[in-house]
């Protein structure tokens, strides 16, 4: 812990390239970025987790290849080329989830193919794996794919725990607990996404309010 | 190949099983070009003919690739089709009204990420459509897209008007409104059975 400190205190760091992914530039909450499988495959728990796992794999890689390439891809088609790499991995993953769990493959369905134009993925090869070394690039895309994995997580879980009662198909409540079974239909991805982005709003006006009357007090004190 | 009439799989498509209010598919846009109702329509039609010529070519890829044996070739292939089929339609809109073209701005390229797009080509060759019944359905999800494009940019447009909190301006507001869009979709359920 305290070596990453010291990195930290000597300016942008590889630490803050990870860790920018995981709340400050948050690719769900604060970017807005890849909304479709999170709000189509985030009606359990486990589907998310298994969609945030292979996006972050799919993330990682393409990061590394594009991060490699940038020398030699043509300006005019890198978009079409970033595309190409995209799929390719995309194809790894459908053809390896198919091989695991049959039935993972089932519930996700097309989502799994669609990872292709996740905006998320091309994003940070256009941005950033395009212009920085493969180290960073690496640590970007495990800090996104992270950060991504986790938004996907918190709101399969508030819609599994509503939706159906149960946590990673683990029952919690008594059988008399009635199923919300709104939070499962597509109506509840919306508004369970809406609430998170309601609290994150909510936050960060009450952090902003609170550092603007210690600005005030401070003023209030020297003058 | 399935039976289904072609009345059927459009009303599917369109109005049952919504690409955006159902599926998830195209969410990107559906909350950026929802802004104003002018560009909503525009940028449905853009779409909606774009998927147009990407089933008919996704249809005779698969056909080809069928063929040659050889099933994992088929995103890539779907995805660069689409991404094809969006420069073509860019140079023409540019070409034919470049007011429409500054208007749609980013939005335009990003019509080759936008997931309804490649979903359409995906789910078409997963039902096994013969290829009337696939531009028919294709029909069906542009139609249907534009609607909800059209029907949120009309809300918004309202909303401009409304007061409402600071903390529920922007994004979670139009979510909050989509899914309220997408409770009144599941009414449509009934359709056609």
């Amino acid at each position: 812990m305290s070596d990453t400190h010291l990195v930290d205190a000597a300016g942008p760091s590889s630490t803050d390239e990870f860790v920018k992914g995981l709340w400050r530039e948050n690719p769900v909450f604060v970017q807005a970025l890849g909304m479709c499988p999170v709000l189509a495959v985030s009606n359990t728990a486990l589907n998310a987790l298994a969609m945030g796992l292979a996006t972050l794999f799919v993330l990682v890689m393409s990061n590394t290849v594009v991060s490699l390439l940038r020398r030699f891809i043509p300006k005019q088609v890198r978009i079409a080329t970033y595309i190409l790499v995209i799929a390719t991995f995309v194809t790894i993953v459908d053809y390896a989830i198919q091989a695991i769990s049959l039935e993972m493959y089932r519930a996700l369905g097309a989502f799994i193919s669609l990872i292709v134009v996740n905006c998320l993925i091309l994003g940070r090869a256009e941005s950033f794996a395009s212009k920085n070394g493969v180290g960073r690039s690496i640590l970007d895309g495990l800090g996104m794919g992270i950060g991504f994995t986790v938004a996907l997580l918190a709101l399969g879980a508030v819609r599994e725990i509503f939706g159906a009662g149960s946590l990673f198909g683990v029952q919690l409540f008594h059988d008399a607990f009635q199923p919300w079974v709104m939070m499962i239909l597509p109506s509840g991805g919306f508004f369970t996404l809406a609430g998170w982005l309601l609290l994150f709003n909510w936050l960060r006006a009450r952090a902003e309010t609170l550092n603007s009357a210690k600005l005030a007090d401070a003023l209030e004190a020297t003058s | 190949m399935t039976q289904e009439p072609l009345w059927s799989v459009f009303v599917g498509a369109s109005l049952i099983n919504n690409f955006v209010l159902a599926y998830f598919l195209g969410i990107c846009p559906f909350l950026g070009v929802s802004g104003k109702l002018e560009t909503a329509s525009r940028m449905g039609g853009a779409v909606t003919f774009v998927m147009l010529v990407s089933s008919t070519c996704a249809y005779g890829i698969n056909v080809l690739l069928i063929a040659i044996d050889a099933p994992y070739l088929r995103l890539i292939s779907f995805i660069a089709v689409i991404a094809s089929t969006v420069q073509l339609v860019e140079m023409f809109i540019k070409k034919v009204s470049p007011a429409l073209f500054r208007s749609l701005g980013i939005f335009l390229p990003l019509i080759t990420t936008n997931c309804a797009i490649l979903g359409l080509t995906l789910f078409q060759t997963n039902k096994g459509y013969g290829f009337v019944q696939c531009l028919a359905y294709a029909l069906g999800a542009g139609v249907g897209f534009t609607l909800a494009l059209v029907l949120m940019a009309g809300l918004r447009e309202k909303l401009e008007l409304a007061s409402t909190p600071d903390v529920v301006r922007g994004t979670a507001l139009t979510l909050v409104i989509a899914g309220l869009l997408s409770i009144t979709f599941m009414g449509f359920a009934g359709l056609g059975g």
